[in-house]
């Protein structure tokens, strides 16, 4: 009962934001539609993009989507495969921190968007430069985060282990991975949080399609309708991704994260 | 005590420094096998530096720690290691965690988990073999640690204050769970503890350490029949015996 009330306050906001701009736009004519269109005509342009319609940008919706997950996913991935076990790599032994960190710690404070023109000089225009700055953007958290989980690692626990007479490697499978797996898997989201937000600027390379694209040329032809139907989806699909993050984060870590 | 054959355990000149700061100062004794024994000494005299430097978690400076008669080698021998801390894998199940040492070990799969039922029925935790450490109150949560440093069937077994953070009734309960399982395994105990009732009430033989840096003052036979009784006269002197040397500063 409480819960349901609770959801009604939460639609209520999003109602009022609605109907008064529903007021400002069509209503009243408050605003001209070349600067906000109306909440009914996105949602008409909304569904006649995803039934298919390819004007103005010149993919349907769903391909749009499709092109940036492309981009999207398979920096990702590159970054994750890198990022995880180069922090797991770095927390757990001290040479290799020692070599590996100082050039880390260098690159890490540089947003993803600096390397763009980099990105365009050594790789072109194409999909690997884009996969290329989307990298970097999903790399650092999946770095920095898997560092930080390993770091976490109790000293009695390690002890435990070492009494026992474990060997580095069982210390490090048994004992820090379970530790960290929390924290690693915090950054796999934060990570895709990173990727699906770089998106847009890497799609201003020379797409042809694409979610940040359709948003590009939108602009410049003056659809502000499509430009927040772009917006929107990109919020919906950025959350979805984050929704099947957390459910394996569900069946894969197990309760009791609590240390004492 | 009677001499044994060769003692369980040998420390020799056993010295540990950080930096400039001698904290163990040159501590020798033995332990026969199948003995319990209680160190007692006053707070922050170096007890846990001790015992991990006993077990090579901290490297002493100078001396060495023989178990029968070779130096210790945690992959080699069979040492288990109750901890002062909650020491109980948050991310493992009650039987998990008692199988953890076994694992480590290689123990091959059947006998781990006999040893794992056999352990868990001891301690009372059969019911709650599929819970969390969270799920668990502070007593329950030793008796876990309890029963995965017994499963392994150590030839050693050390403990830190493992009762320290419980109230006065669990702990009698455990001490007397701990001293039948001693009694029923023949391991051998090294326990460490700055209550001076609990080292009377369990120990065999009681080492008392001095301040900082730390040295054997003395140490003390205790013969007194078990089940032994807190408020005997016996025990009441020998308390007081104890407590004199410690308080002597």
């Amino acid at each position: 009962m409480k819960k349901h009330k609770y959801t009604v306050i939460s639609v209520c906001s999003f109602l009022i934001v609605l109907i008064i701009w529903q007021l400002v736009t069509d209503v009243f004519h408050l605003v001209s539609p070349i600067m906000l269109p109306s909440p009914t005509t996105i949602l008409k342009t909304f569904w006649y993009k995803l039934t298919g319609g390819t004007v103005p940008d010149g993919s349907s919706l769903i391909q749009n989507i499709l092109s940036s997950l492309k981009i999207a996913l398979g920096g990702y991935v590159v970054g994750v495969v890198i990022g995880v076990p180069l922090g797991i790599g770095m927390a757990w032994s001290r040479r290799f921190e020692l070599f590996a960190k100082p050039l880390f710690d260098i690159i890490r404070p540089v947003p993803a968007l600096a390397w763009i023109p980099l990105m365009i000089l050594w790789l072109g225009i194409g999909y690997a430069s884009k996969v290329g700055i989307i990298f970097f953007a999903a790399f650092i958290s999946a770095t920095v985060n898997s560092y930080t989980g390993i770091r976490q690692t109790s000293q009695v626990h390690l002890w435990v282990g070492k009494t026992f007479g474990a060997t580095n490697r069982q210390l490090l499978f048994k004992v820090a991975l379970p530790t960290a797996l929390p924290m690693i898997f915090t950054g796999l989201r934060l990570a895709l949080g990173s990727a699906w937000v770089a998106l847009v600027a890497a799609e201003m390379l020379a797409a042809t399609s694409g979610l940040g694209y359709m948003i590009q040329i939108s602009r410049l032809l003056g659809r502000p309708d499509v430009i927040i139907v772009g917006m929107i989806t990109i919020g919906f699909v950025g959350l979805l991704l984050n929704t099947v993050l957390e459910q394996l984060q569900k069946r894969f870590v197990r309760r009791g994260k609590k240390h004492d | 005590m009677v001499e044994k054959k060769q003692p369980k355990v040998q420390v020799r000149n056993l010295t540990k420094k950080f930096g400039d700061l001698l904290v163990l100062n040159d501590i020798s004794f033995d332990v026969q096998a199948g003995e319990f024994l209680c160190i007692v000494g006053p707070t922050g005299c170096g007890k846990t530096t001790f015992l991990n430097s006993l077990t090579k978690l901290y490297e002493p400076t100078a001396g060495e720690i023989l178990l029968d008669g070779e130096p210790v080698d945690l992959k080699k021998h069979n040492i288990a290691y109750i901890f002062q801390e909650y020491s109980t894998m948050p991310w493992l199940t009650v039987e998990e965690n008692v199988r953890f040492g076994l694992d480590i070990k290689g123990v091959e799969k059947q006998k781990a988990n006999k040893l794992v039922d056999e352990y868990l029925d001891i301690v009372g935790l059969t019911k709650y073999r599929k819970y969390y450490p969270d799920q668990l109150s502070a007593s329950m949560l030793q008796r876990v640690v309890i029963a995965r440093a017994f499963a392994t069937q150590p030839e050693l077994l050390l403990m830190d204050e493992p009762y320290g953070q419980l109230d006065i009734q669990l702990r009698y309960h455990l001490e007397d769970e701990l001293i039948s399982l001693w009694q029923r395994t023949g391991t051998t105990v090294i326990f460490i503890t700055h209550n001076i009732e609990e080292a009377v009430y369990l120990g065999q033989r009681i080492l008392v350490l001095t301040n900082k840096p730390t040295s054997i003052k003395q140490a003390i036979d205790n013969d007194l029949p078990r089940p032994r009784k807190i408020a005997s006269p016996d025990f009441v002197k020998l308390r007081n015996e104890v407590t004199d040397l410690i308080k002597w500063w």
